[in-house]
């Protein structure tokens, strides 16, 4: 588990440093995100396996992982009470606010999903969302 | 409700007189908060508008106004909790490169839903906003709202925006995304995890992805990959289409 954390301290590490030296437009943890798949990408190309087998791609890795992404939600919560401090402007604009969030979020989602959906139609994906009859997640 | 809010504030401030016991405490109610909102969801039949992160983030900001805290009291408190977030989002790579079959097959849809959804996502957020009276600098502040919250605070700045709007306007709409994404695609028959994963990347960024990540790593895999995306895709595009925005 020491390890598994290290590895992911270091892909942010890098992926910060990458940002800082060459400017780029995208946070650390962006770059270090793409650079850690990359490199599992290639390690796995090596061994010739789909599965997490030795050294830095180990079971460890992906169930700290798993872990973090699962409580990924908790994360946001620091900055998201952070719009206490933005009460004035939201409220002196909340109808534009409200509806170009509500309106722009819905359409962006919207847009995205039926365009992916129309273009991989020929080719489905083996993975469906299991009809729950309304009820989700 | 002042005289009641300055008793509470009293009381907090006599039993909570340590430094570190204030931060324990800030710690401890939003770790329970949250806890509690992801049994309430699970209580109410798993349902997406029951956000447990909007759940924790009313509680808390309920709470900082009721004992008289600032912010930046509260937010030292639960900063290992925010420095999580970098770790979290390089784990993202993970059912990234677990799904790389997946996604390298669906290429050529995906950078088209990238370029639809990024532009979609920015003209109507500037356009709503617009069209409904609000300020211009709100306007600005909205256009790379879809995006994760750093990359659309460096966006904001080069603008002209209000960085601390656009966060608040980053947060918000991700809880909006998360909310209501999967039951809206499902009513427009879209039942692919590609599909769900990608939108909700690429208009909720880092919350919406956090609500179908726990549901599916297919759907992880694309939402890791639409929040990368769309951050480049918008960086490059949103100061293009405010050239020709009059004002």
């Amino acid at each position: 588990m020491p390890e598994a954390f290290l590895i992911l301290i270091l892909f942010q590490l890098v992926g910060s440093a990458l940002q800082t030296v060459l400017h780029l437009p995208v946070p650390g943890p962006v770059i270090g995100m793409f650079l850690l798949a990359a490199a599992l990408l290639w390690k796995r190309s090596r061994t010739r396996t789909d599965k997490a087998a030795s050294s830095f791609d180990s079971p460890a890795l992906s169930s700290l992982s798993r872990s973090l992404i699962a409580c990924l939600g908790l994360l946001f919560v620091p900055a998201g009470v952070g719009l206490v401090t933005q009460m004035p402007v939201l409220l002196a604009n909340g109808l534009p606010i409200a509806v170009a969030l509500f309106g722009s979020t819905l359409l962006g989602l919207m847009v995205t999903a039926f365009v992916m959906h129309k273009a991989t139609r020929d080719r489905p994906s083996p993975e469906r969302i299991p009809d729950t009859g309304g009820q989700v997640l | 409700m002042q005289s009641l809010s300055h008793t509470l504030h009293q009381i907090y401030a006599r039993f909570l007189p340590e430094p570190n016991m204030e931060t324990l405490f800030w710690l401890s109610v939003t770790l329970a908060v949250f806890a509690l909102g992801v049994r309430l969801q699970i209580r109410l039949g798993r349902a997406p508008w029951a956000n447990p992160v909007l759940f924790a983030i009313a509680f808390v900001a309920l709470g900082l106004l009721v004992t008289e805290t600032p912010y930046a009291t509260y937010f030292q408190s639960v900063k290992i909790i925010n420095f999580l977030l970098g770790p979290a989002t390089v784990a993202l790579a993970i059912p990234l490169a677990d799904s790389i079959r997946l996604v390298t097959r669906s290429l050529p849809a995906m950078t088209l839903a990238l370029l639809a959804g990024s532009i979609t996502s920015v003209v109507s957020g500037v356009l709503l906003v617009l069209l409904l009276g609000g300020s211009h600098d709100v306007a600005l502040s909205m256009a790379p709202k879809a995006v994760t919250t750093p990359i659309a605070i460096a966006i904001t700045t080069q603008i002209g925006g209000i960085p601390a709007l656009t966060a608040a306007f980053a947060i918000l709409g991700g809880i909006i995304a998360a909310m209501i994404g999967e039951t809206t695609l499902r009513r427009l028959g879209i039942t692919d995890w590609r599909a769900h994963g990608l939108a909700a990347g690429i208009a909720g960024s880092g919350i919406a992805a956090a609500q179908v990540a726990q549901r599916d790593p297919v759907g992880a895999a694309f939402a890791a990959l639409g929040i990368g995306l769309n951050g480049l895709v918008t960086a490059i595009i949103v100061p293009l289409i405010l050239y020709f925005l009059p004002g």
